[in-house]
């Protein structure tokens, strides 16, 4: 995984609450084998007309064409667990997605593919977006290391993160790995378990 | 606020809190604990065609999995749901074709139990394990698909994962996870006539949106939950995803251990027993604390229609599409409009004025032996005026649905019998809505698309379904029974 400590780069405003995945990457797309090719899934049926045109929409203008971040509203990836969803917003460039709350399925996801979802109040949000709807193009500015999103008007605001999840990020590191360490821990407790379970195994 | 409110019983020598269900389930299955992160142990892991990036990332990191014997494979989403006698090699398209038989090939690679295409129980992975009892009280369980939230019905801890998720679980057979709060749903009284388990979880979103569950499990409680059946307590926790909710759980009691008897992977004699004095004790301790709870009263639900592209956008079928003038503020009113938009529809208009162009009944929320028993008592009453579809949602329950004569009574009605699987639900497997086609859905999702690009979907239950089919409109259901 690529890991993730800072980032400067252009943000698209989203206002409407409730994105699901569905928008994100469409279900028809889930198939697709993981790679460049999802860059034009993202948003699919919201940017392309059937002949394979673009609509007018925020990701087909410039400068959103090269957005890094997405300032969301709540309810950011909700519905289906499709980890493909996260692949689509990579693969075009997305790297951070600020959001008053998020879907847990998606929030993790994002967290295994180098993808930071930061969870801000709905107040700093809604400020964030206004800015950026005031200066189309304006960049934001993350910092993992600090746990901070510098704003449009260079006013600094922290978020939380899990330290495990940060630290995951920050190295880019699988938590296959991880769990490695545990391995005699997983073993005696299987060992226990399926002892008084015995009917399941 | 530390946890003095707390009541503490001593049992065994050890002090120990009154318990939910979830804290039981949870507080069994811990590992490890890293700041607040706990590594869990997963009974059994679901997965489906779509599991197939996770395993591209195992093939890719020379990985195995670790407890093959705790995997289920199914293929649904990629599915025909006509020409099965076919086998494979009926499905037309090679990319559908090559995800059929791509699971095909981890499951024997890997050494996974596989339900395919052919196997005489395949079905739904949602409908599949309680069906064979791999589905079992006190479990932990996870799958490569949101609705894995269904199996919580069972009295397990259930949750859908993502594909990274998933490669970690059949690596390892544990997942790391921060712990849930607990929002109980508690819900008192006698569902009325024509109102079913599907119009219930549609008020129930409705009442607490889409993101009111978010960070929660959800435990279903009360004497409607009591008198619920196993398949209507399935659609209940099936749809807990579409609230936000990380899982769905119910109390297992004897509507549970009757629904499991005799199926194959469940205990049976001195196991048996063994497991029943276990799972007697999982349900909540009657003074178990939830973080939150939000009380319905049953009798008050009527059957419930969505008008927009989100499950929360639900109504009552005797109400009328909403005027977004009256949204609290100005994001929901954006949202409504733009749904109304979608949708095709005006403010004020009555959604039982809603005309229809087609119906599908199936889906691992209402695809079950109950669903279509409800759709077909209906169906009997007249002729569909547009294409309806009813897909069981496995072989077990086609055959079952076979043998009640169901089919018999759906083929007579005109509506259209087909063979199992997820079909219009995900529109996967070629199923799906044409640009601008509104279909009135058993489904649990009216997302823009959902059931294909520029399909219009409103969620409803099966009997529902089945009287919008007979008048080509929404229809209040109880109407046209008493009309009868």
């Amino acid at each position: 995984m690529q890991p993730f400590t800072t980032l400067n780069a252009i943000a698209a405003p989203f206002d409407q609450p409730n994105i699901d995945t569905n928008q994100l990457c469409p279900t028809r797309f889930n198939k697709v084998p993981r790679g460049p090719k999802y860059a034009r899934v993202l948003f699919h049926d919201l940017r392309f007309n059937a002949d394979g045109t673009e609509k007018d929409f925020i990701l087909n203008r410039e400068p959103y064409r090269h957005a890094g971040i997405i300032v969301a509203d709540r309810n950011f990836g909700c519905g289906s667990s499709r980890e493909s969803a996260v692949y689509a917003l990579y693969e075009f460039g997305v790297r951070c997605v600020i959001a008053p709350s998020f879907g847990d399925i998606f929030a993790n996801n994002c967290g295994k593919n180098g993808l930071l979802p930061v969870m801000l109040p709905t107040a700093v949000v809604d400020e964030i977006r206004l800015q950026l709807n005031a200066q189309t193009g304006a960049t934001l500015a993350i910092d993992l290391v600090t746990q901070t999103v510098t704003d449009v008007n260079g006013a600094t605001h922290r978020f939380e993160i899990h330290p495990v999840r940060r630290q995951c990020l920050l190295e880019g590191l699988d938590d296959v790995d991880r769990t490695r360490q545990y391995q005699g821990a997983i073993e005696a407790f299987e060992a226990e378990y399926k002892g008084v379970r015995r009917w399941l195994y | 606020m530390s946890r003095v409110w707390l009541a503490v019983t001593v049992r065994r020598g050890v002090l120990v809190s009154s318990r939910t269900l979830f804290e039981k389930i949870w507080s069994r299955h811990v590992i490890a604990e890293e700041d607040g992160e706990f590594l869990l142990y997963i009974d059994r892991a679901l997965i489906h065609e779509g599991s197939s990036h996770a395993f591209d990332t195992l093939r890719e990191q020379k990985r195995r999995l670790f407890r093959p014997r705790q995997v289920f494979a199914f293929n649904d989403h990629y599915v025909p749901t006509s020409g099965r006698s076919k086998g494979v090699n009926g499905i037309a398209v090679a990319e559908i074709r090559n995800m059929v038989l791509q699971l095909e090939a981890n499951a024997k690679e890997h050494d996974i139990t596989h339900f395919g295409i052919d196997h005489p129980q395949q079905g739904i992975l949602h409908i599949v394990p309680p069906e064979q009892g791999i589905t079992q009280p006190g479990l932990v369980m996870v799958g490569a698909d949101s609705h894995t939230s269904t199996h919580g019905a069972f009295g397990t801890l259930s949750f859908g994962v993502g594909a990274s998720e998933i490669m970690h679980v059949m690596a390892t057979q544990t997942l790391w996870q921060r712990k849930p709060k607990t929002l109980r749903i508690q819900i008192e009284g006698e569902l009325g006539f024509g109102v079913s388990a599907k119009d219930l979880i549609l008020a129930i979103i409705a009442r607490i949106g889409v993101g009111g569950g978010v960070g929660y499990v959800l435990e279903y409680a009360g004497s409607t939950v009591r008198a619920m059946s196993m398949e209507a307590r399935m659609t209940v926790c099936n749809m807990t995803i579409e609230a936000g909710g990380r899982a769905g759980m119910m109390a297992p009691d004897e509507t549970t251990y009757a629904y499991m008897a005799g199926r194959p992977y469940a205990p049976k004699g001195a196991a048996l027993d063994e497991a029943l004095a276990f799972w007697k004790t999982l349900p909540s301790d009657v003074d178990a604390q939830f973080d939150k709870t939000v009380e319905l009263d049953a009798s008050a639900i009527a059957p419930m229609v969505t008008w927009g592209t989100n499950p929360e956008q639900a109504l009552p079928i005797n109400a009328v599409v909403p005027d977004p003038r009256n949204a609290i503020d100005e994001v929901q009113r954006a949202e409504m409009i733009s749904a109304i938009s979608y949708m095709d529809l005006s403010p004020g208009m009555a959604l039982s004025d809603i005309r229809i162009d087609r119906v599908f009944i199936g889906s691992c929320t209402n695809a079950r032996i109950e669903d279509l028993r409800a759709a077909a008592a209906v169906a009997k009453l007249g002729k569909a005026r547009v294409p309806a579809w009813v897909v069981p949602g496995s072989r077990s329950i086609q055959h079952q649905a076979e043998q009640e004569g169901l089919d018999k009574i759906f083929t007579a009605a005109g509506f259209e019998w087909r063979e199992p699987g997820c079909s219009l639900c995900t529109a996967l497997n070629g199923d799906q809505l044409q640009p601008g086609e509104r279909c009135a859905s058993t489904s649990n999702r009216n997302f823009k698309g959902r059931q294909g690009t520029g399909g219009r979907t409103h969620l409803m239950s099966p009997a529902m379904a089945a009287a919008a089919a007979l008048n080509g409109h929404c229809t209040d259901v109880r109407t046209l029974i008493a009309k009868a």
